[in-house]
């Protein structure tokens, strides 16, 4: 497999793109979106982060063009993560008599 | 020479694997207690400034274009752009550090660094010492007595704001200090690229530090967010 070469073109268009996150997440920081939904707030937080992080991933860190045995171990560090974040979460949530 | 280099991507993106954990940990830590203590955590969250952190968003997300930049030149075979790019990246690097640097001086000035003298009252206090005064002094008065009638007192308030803020320095002194480690790899990667080594054949370290470089470029992208921005409504 021959090296891709990302363009300067395509770098600087997620560059803008992450700088238009960046100000709709602080925006959307300014308004109590928890009037509808409790954590909206929150919620809009991370998937706007998760939005900017996925794009670095993808096209800063070239993961896009990577071999298939570089996108595993990205999706293994990942799948790991979630492992540790979601099954301690639902340990704490289902706890009943631990109110603190 | 195509082998080597994937190789050394893939190593590469291991060590990393091993870095999400060790920031996730963290994260986890803070998410647990920030559900735990919410009213308090938000306050404590209010009094860091918004403006430095987007500032610094900007900055490093720009630190990250011109490190992509730098891989670029390097792969395409423009040698003297690879030094410039490099040079933009660690300017940028640094401006970041230092305008955490007078983050933390504020901090330091408003009692708000856990252990040593903390009080999250010092301010509503002591107003001249923190610029408050007029509005901003009453809303910070007003919102203080609302959470201490909350939480059931003055020293629970500053039990759990102290947790709030050794996170706060906690997550973002790790992150500072990648940042450190990543600028001293960018002082070297100049110096190496003076000397004309990267070229479209070997690129090899921009290409990994930058993997690095962004890296840490996504952890502030989860911080902003978490500390800075979900309680300001």
């Amino acid at each position: 497999m021959s090296e891709h070469i990302v363009s300067p073109k395509l770098y600087i268009l997620i560059f803008v793109t992450l700088m238009v996150f960046t100000g709709t997440t602080v925006y959307a920081a300014t308004v109590d979106l928890n009037q509808y939904f409790a954590g909206l707030n929150v919620i809009v937080a991370l998937v706007i982060a998760t939005c900017k992080a996925t794009l670095v991933v993808l096209f800063f860190m070239h993961a896009y063009y990577s071999t298939k045995r570089t996108q595993l171990i990205i999706i293994a560090g990942v799948f790991w993560l979630a492992i540790m974040l979601f099954m301690t979460l639902g340990d704490y949530a289902s706890r009943p008599w631990d109110t603190h | 020479m195509e082998q080597q280099k994937e190789s050394a991507t893939l190593g590469m993106w291991i060590f990393l694997a091993t870095e999400i954990l060790f920031f996730g940990g963290l994260f986890l830590t803070y998410t647990i207690n920030r559900h735990t203590y919410a009213q308090v955590f938000a306050v404590s969250s209010r009094t860091i400034v918004l403006k430095w952190g987007a500032i610094n968003t900007v900055v490093l997300i720009g630190s990250s274009l011109t490190m992509a930049m730098s891989v670029w030149s390097a792969q395409v075979g423009k040698k003297k752009l690879v030094t410039i790019f490099l040079i933009l990246t660690l300017v940028l690097g640094t401006v970041f550090l230092g305008i955490k640097a007078v983050e933390y001086h504020d901090k330091y000035v408003e009692h708000h660094i856990p252990g040593l003298n903390f009080d999250m009252y010092y301010c509503i206090d002591n107003p001249s010492a923190c610029d408050l005064s007029g509005k901003a002094l009453e809303a910070e008065k007003a919102e203080l007595e609302d959470l201490t009638d909350k939480v059931g007192g003055s020293v629970a308030v500053n039990a759990h704001s102290q947790l709030f803020f050794s996170l706060y320095f906690g997550m973002t002194g790790l992150h500072a200090l990648h940042m450190i480690v990543g600028a001293s790899l960018l002082i070297w990667l100049t110096k190496e690229s003076f000397k004309g080594r990267f070229t479209p054949e070997y690129n090899t370290p921009v290409e990994n530090i930058g993997l690095y470089w962004h890296f840490v470029d996504i952890v502030w992208i989860y911080l902003f967010p978490l500390l800075y921005l979900i309680d300001r409504h």
